[in-house]
């Protein structure tokens, strides 16, 4: 499944941020039309983390819907199912505006770089 | 001791490696004067029958190469071999476990062996796979899909990603049309439900049917102007 290869690169990104930092979430953004399951994603992600920096971080998964434009009449209307229409004029022909989203938006991660925890304790 | 939390916006992509990579092979491709197409379909739809109807009608009047992508096994490079055209098969074994889905990386491992600059057309055959090759751009210009009829009317909603991907959709196995309870009228409402107007060509690998038209379709998509 594809999931592992998204979480792979999730947190090849989070890591690579966190700069020697411990990472406590992760904020994902995803939109509705990208075949992502939330629950294999979540499952691949905890285990790729594992020996990172990002190792036991909460995985935020925001999932953002489907928006599209009506060339025609120029509305912006919320889709919920295919076929994709205008929710004003029914016209077929949309530009997606939000919904295809894949990104890391933000981490949270501690203050110091990990080797600091070790001498506080 | 009370340790802080500090927030980094980070705002990247996850595929944005991968799109880098397929923008660097797209701008080798055009460097070459290569046009590529990404082909893809669920396992046993037709892919390679079709390739081998379009490799003997283009012999002689389109410079055609294959990349061939499968998780294990040479078989399809093999069956496509007798045609003597540049030919690579990558497998996506040495992955993830075998990875089901060609990536922007691995189509570039397989450039190494094509002389592309020898190429007019370079057919991308990806792992057969109805869900992960559409997230993952490799360089292409352009989709193709091939569907097989038997695989019922209902996919084009159940895997609206890949349909939506699709420049092309080639309707495959016509000949098994009398055997089947498929409603094609059915099945291409499906299809124009999530991508409206979508290109679509009836095929059979098995008679030939369609084969001219698709033929003509890739040989004009390539050369508009021509």
């Amino acid at each position: 499944m594809h999931e592992l290869a998204i979480a792979e690169s999730v947190v090849r990104i989070a890591d690579r941020h966190a700069d020697g930092r411990q990472v406590t979430k992760v904020y994902l953004k995803v939109g509705h039309l990208r075949q992502i399951v939330p629950s294999a994603l979540a499952f691949s992600f905890e285990l790729v983390a594992q020996g990172t920096s990002v190792e036991g971080a909460e995985l935020a998964l925001e999932e953002v819907p489907v928006t599209g434009k009506c060339r025609a009449c120029g509305t912006e209307s919320r889709l919920e199912s295919f076929p994709l229409q205008c929710g004003t004029c029914g016209g077929f022909d949309l530009e997606i505006v939000a919904g295809e989203e894949l990104y890391v938006e933000s981490l949270e991660m501690e203050e110091h770089p990990t080797k600091d925890q070790e001498l506080t304790g | 001791m009370h340790r802080t939390a500090v927030k980094k916006v980070v705002l990247e992509g996850v595929l944005d490696a991968n799109d880098a990579l397929a923008q660097a092979n797209r701008e080798r491709f055009h460097q070459a004067g290569t046009y590529v197409v990404n082909m893809m379909s669920s396992p046993g739809a037709g892919k390679t029958a079709l390739l081998e109807h379009t490799l003997e009608r283009m012999r002689g009047k389109l410079r055609l190469g294959i990349l061939e992508g499968d998780v294990q096994t040479t078989l399809d490079a093999d069956r496509l071999a007798r045609f003597h055209v540049p030919l690579v098969q990558v497998n996506t074994d040495p992955g993830f476990g075998g990875e089901c889905h060609l990536d922007a990386n691995m189509v570039r491992s397989g450039l190494a062996e094509l002389p592309l600059d020898e190429m007019e057309v370079l057919i991308i055959e990806n792992v057969g796979n109805l869900v992960c090759p559409a997230e993952f751009k490799v360089g292409e210009d352009t989709r193709v899909m091939v569907y097989s009829i038997t695989e019922g009317e209902e996919k084009p909603l159940k895997y609206p990603l890949m349909f939506r991907s699709a420049d092309l959709v080639l309707v495959n196995k016509m000949d098994l049309l009398e055997h089947l309870d498929f409603d094609l009228e059915q099945f291409l409402g499906n299809l124009d439900a999530v991508n409206p107007g979508v290109g679509r060509i009836l095929t059979s690998a098995r008679t030939g049917q369609g084969v001219d038209e698709w033929c003509t379709w890739l040989e004009r998509r390539r050369a508009p102007s021509s």
